[in-house]
């Protein structure tokens, strides 16, 4: 087990490695030049030097690379161009903040898609189908920044129930926070919910027509329990796989709703960051994003590991 | 010799009697101001962005201030005096305290000049290019000796490059200042969440503390225009400012609000490559008469009122209205598609004139290239309309990659900061490689004399000579749209844009 984990520790440097020269590589690509940028209304060449001097853009790009992952390696991330505050504040300030949203919106989708889902197959070709179908269908269709601000005039500002937007961290006020929180989350969630609703009818659909669950019925047990217990524990396999992807899109596809709801997450960092051209931020949001995912995975392999031996030779 | 505003110094101090019973009590109240994006780093002498004026507003007092004529009035200084056009005496106002408790004084005048004209990235130099050196001529005067005579130079000195920073701090963090800035105005810098907030809470020493009356102060960023209005319709902020020209009927509908628009020193534009690169050889750039006709195919009135809803008035040149040295003789021409094709073919050139206009990826700027798109086909244009973020627009600029270009600016008070680094020849920001020796010498008068009069004249020239050399089609002098609270008042709507919270009472 031991050496199984060294093993896999040591495939996770060189992907991270390969995953810091990408990033660094795929911007420089961008147009567009940081020092101009930094420099606003000021273009005497002078001060422009003086920026790209203090950034190290006036080095070839291997120096510049090597300049930043030293940093790194040492655990220094660099700090923003544009603020001037280090790159490991930002990340440890936005990263609860998407993570308490993308947990809510998952629990709103997961609440809502599977019981809707459920109901759907459950309920075949009734009016209880229709309905979650015309609504699955509706909230795949919905565009979230629309959804947002319609929400935001309805709940904020005609009945006055929730705060239109900002942010309130859990630890500051836990109320506050989930008042804040409450709305982008459904918006984020919406979307999911409805994917998850499509998908958990469709396997439900295929699971209440096996062989199983006939035998279940003809056993005589209560359909509530055929169907809890017998389809749809059979169902949610891929249900769960689709919901851990749309976890991880929720991470860092929440750009739209953070805008319009003023979060300061991660999706708005990163995006800033690129139209800013502060790089240091960029490479910094995507390493650990990337090692987020790899620890991650790292996770699950040695979960299959502890819970089936047979894969160690895998 | 100019001296400064006995007057308007003695209105401020009546201002200050009237003020007087509400700064018995120490004031308690928070004002949420919506600001529609992240400001820059907070280090006056390195910042760069106009929302990052804002905010100085609340943290950072100038040596002067400006006021709803545009008039220069006294703040961190209380007068200036030239004793020959080289030399400029400041005098200091006695008592002003930095926020960690030091003096501001001459020699922190000396400092931060310096500081701004000096420092590593510093985006103050051009600003503050006519000065030559600055001395301590008392404890509250200030000699600054200029390279040449220069009639905005105090101008300058009612912006970031007059803002005045504790020498003691800003020795201590060096290049991270802005991380915890130290200045003299009404607020205390106490933090900042990237994308989300500052946050001040209200310096008790301020030499105006009088005339503040809230405890703190947040700047919000809402990015979003139509999220900006709905927060100050939920109350969830007092007042917020560039709001969108389309939401401003919902704003006035509102009973709880109120909604100033006003004048600003700015304008928007579309610059034509004249001279920077290859893309300069096309029609547009070589040629004026296809500038002449591609504005004679525009209604900037009837674009005005489509995208803007009519809120955004016309113009044709850099110096907005509220100035007063608008040139009032310049009108708008009338759309003529007759005489722009009369022009095209004067010029040789064969119909459809294909032209690339590059737009930022603001849904307005690309509303704007869409209908010019529209109306100078009329005329045998044909636009090809290219939306491109930003930072390569800039770039793109920079290298001369771009045939015409729609930019805006948010302006200065002093037409010198509209026009001299924009049309002077190799002036940074004459990225189009505009050069005109006429324009240079008028430019170069106007700086030097501070005859009004006289310089109304040489700008009434300068303006003249861009609209028939068009290297710079002025589209309008966007306005500033700010709503607030209808039970905040005392907000003061001045050309620049500023937020200005001396003054401002929210009632309970």
């Amino acid at each position: 087990m031991r050496g199984h984990l060294g093993q896999r520790l040591l495939q996770v440097l060189p992907t991270l490695l390969l995953v810091s020269i990408l990033v660094f590589c795929l911007q420089q690509l961008m147009p567009g030049d940081p020092a101009l940028v930094l420099a606003g209304e000021e273009r005497d060449p002078a001060v422009l030097a003086a920026i790209r001097t203090e950034l190290w853009l006036d080095r070839s790009l291997p120096i510049q690379y090597l300049h930043w992952i030293g940093g790194v390696v040492r655990g220094d991330l660099g700090f923003s161009w544009r603020i001037r505050q280090p790159v490991i504040q930002l990340v440890t300030t936005k990263l609860p903040v998407t993570l308490q949203l993308g947990a809510m919106a998952f629990i709103i989708a997961v609440g809502i898609g599977v019981p809707m889902g459920i109901l759907s197959a459950v309920k075949r070709n009734t009016k209880w189908d229709y309905i979650a179908n015309g609504v699955g269908l509706a909230g795949l269709s919905t565009p979230n920044f629309w959804l947002g601000i319609m929400l935001i005039l309805l709940v904020s500002v005609k009945l006055g129930w929730l705060p239109p937007s900002g942010y309130v961290s859990l630890a500051e006020d836990w109320r506050q926070s989930l008042a804040t929180t409450i709305m982008p989350a459904f918006v984020l969630g919406n979307a999911i919910a409805a994917v998850l609703m499509r998908h958990t009818r469709s396997a439900m659909l295929t699971a209440m027509d096996q062989d199983y669950v006939r035998t279940a019925r003809a056993k005589g047990l209560p359909e509530r329990v055929v169907i809890l217990r017998h389809a749809l524990r059979n169902a949610l396999v891929p249900v769960v796989t689709l919901g851990a992807l749309e976890l991880g899109t929720l991470l860092s596809g929440a750009v739209l709703t953070e805008q319009v709801f003023s979060i300061p997450g991660f999706g708005k960092l990163i995006v800033d960051a690129v139209f800013n051209r502060d790089y240091p931020v960029v490479q910094g949001v995507v390493l650990v994003t990337a090692t987020i995912y790899v620890l991650l995975n790292l996770l699950a392999d040695v979960l299959y590991v502890v819970i089936n031996p047979r894969m160690r030779g895998a | 010799m100019r001296r400064l505003l006995l007057a308007t110094a003695s209105i401020a101090a009546l201002c200050g009697g009237a003020q007087k019973a509400l700064s018995q009590e120490a004031p308690t109240q928070t004002l949420r101001i919506a600001i529609a994006e992240d400001g820059d780093v907070l280090d006056p002498s390195v910042a760069r962005t106009f929302v990052g004026r804002i905010v100085f507003a609340g943290l950072c007092d100038k040596l002067f201030d400006l006021n709803e004529k545009l008039e220069i009035v006294p703040q961190l200084a209380t007068g200036f005096e030239y004793t020959d056009p080289k030399t400029l005496i400041l005098t200091l106002r006695p008592g002003v305290k930095f926020h960690d408790g030091t003096d501001m004084d001459a020699a922190a005048v000396k400092y931060s000049l310096e500081r701004h004209a000096t420092f590593p990235g510093s985006t103050r130099k051009a600003e503050l290019g006519a000065m030559d050196k600055v001395e301590v001529d008392g404890p509250l005067k200030v000699k600054i000796t200029l390279k040449s005579p220069s009639s905005p130079f105090v101008s300058q000195l009612t912006d970031r490059a007059g803002m005045i920073v504790s020498p003691k701090a800003a020795e201590a963090a060096g290049k991270d200042f802005g991380l915890k800035p130290v200045c003299a105005g009404p607020f205390k810098f106490v933090e900042r969440v990237a994308q989300d907030h500052i946050t001040m809470e209200r310096f008790p020493e301020y030499w105006d503390a009088k005339n503040v009356h809230f405890a703190k102060v947040v700047y919000q960023v809402i990015v979003d225009n139509s999220v900006r209005l709905a927060n100050l319709q939920a109350g969830a902020i007092e007042i917020g400012e560039r709001i969108g020209a389309t939401d401003v009927d919902a704003a006035r509908k509102d009973s709880k609000l109120n909604t100033a628009v006003f004048p600003s020193l700015g304008f928007q534009s579309i610059n034509f490559n004249l001279g920077n690169g290859p893309k300069s050889k096309l029609p547009l750039g070589s040629s004026a008469l296809v500038r002449k006709a591609f504005e004679l195919s525009i209604d900037r009135h009837a674009l005005m009122q489509v995208v803007y809803n009519g809120l955004y008035p016309a113009t044709v040149q850099g110096i907005p209205a509220a100035s007063p040295f608008h040139n009032e003789a310049l009108k708008v021409p009338e759309r003529d598609i007759a005489k722009a094709k009369a022009l095209l073919a004067q010029a040789g050139v064969k119909a459809p004139v294909p032209i690339t206009l590059t737009v930022s990826t603001s849904s307005d700027q690309k509303q704007v290239a869409e209908v010019i798109q529209s109306m100078t086909a009329e005329a045998g244009f044909e636009v090809k309309v290219q939306a491109t973020e930003f930072a390569s627009m800039l770039s793109a600029e920079s290298s001369g990659d771009y045939e015409a270009s729609a930019i805006g600016w948010s302006g200065r008070a002093d037409p010198d900061g509209n026009l001299y680094s924009f049309m002077y020849t190799g002036a940074p920001l004459n990225d189009w490689k505009y050069s005109n020796k006429d324009v240079d010498t008028w430019l170069d008068a106007a700086r030097a004399t501070t005859d009004v009069a006289t310089r109304k004249a040489l700008y009434a020239k300068i303006t003249t000579q861009l609209h028939a050399d068009l290297p710079v089609l002025y589209l309008d002098n966007n306005p500033w749209i700010t709503v607030s609270n209808k039970k905040l008042t005392g907000f003061r709507p001045i050309a620049d844009g500023m937020i200005r919270i001396q003054g401002m009472v929210l009632a309970k």
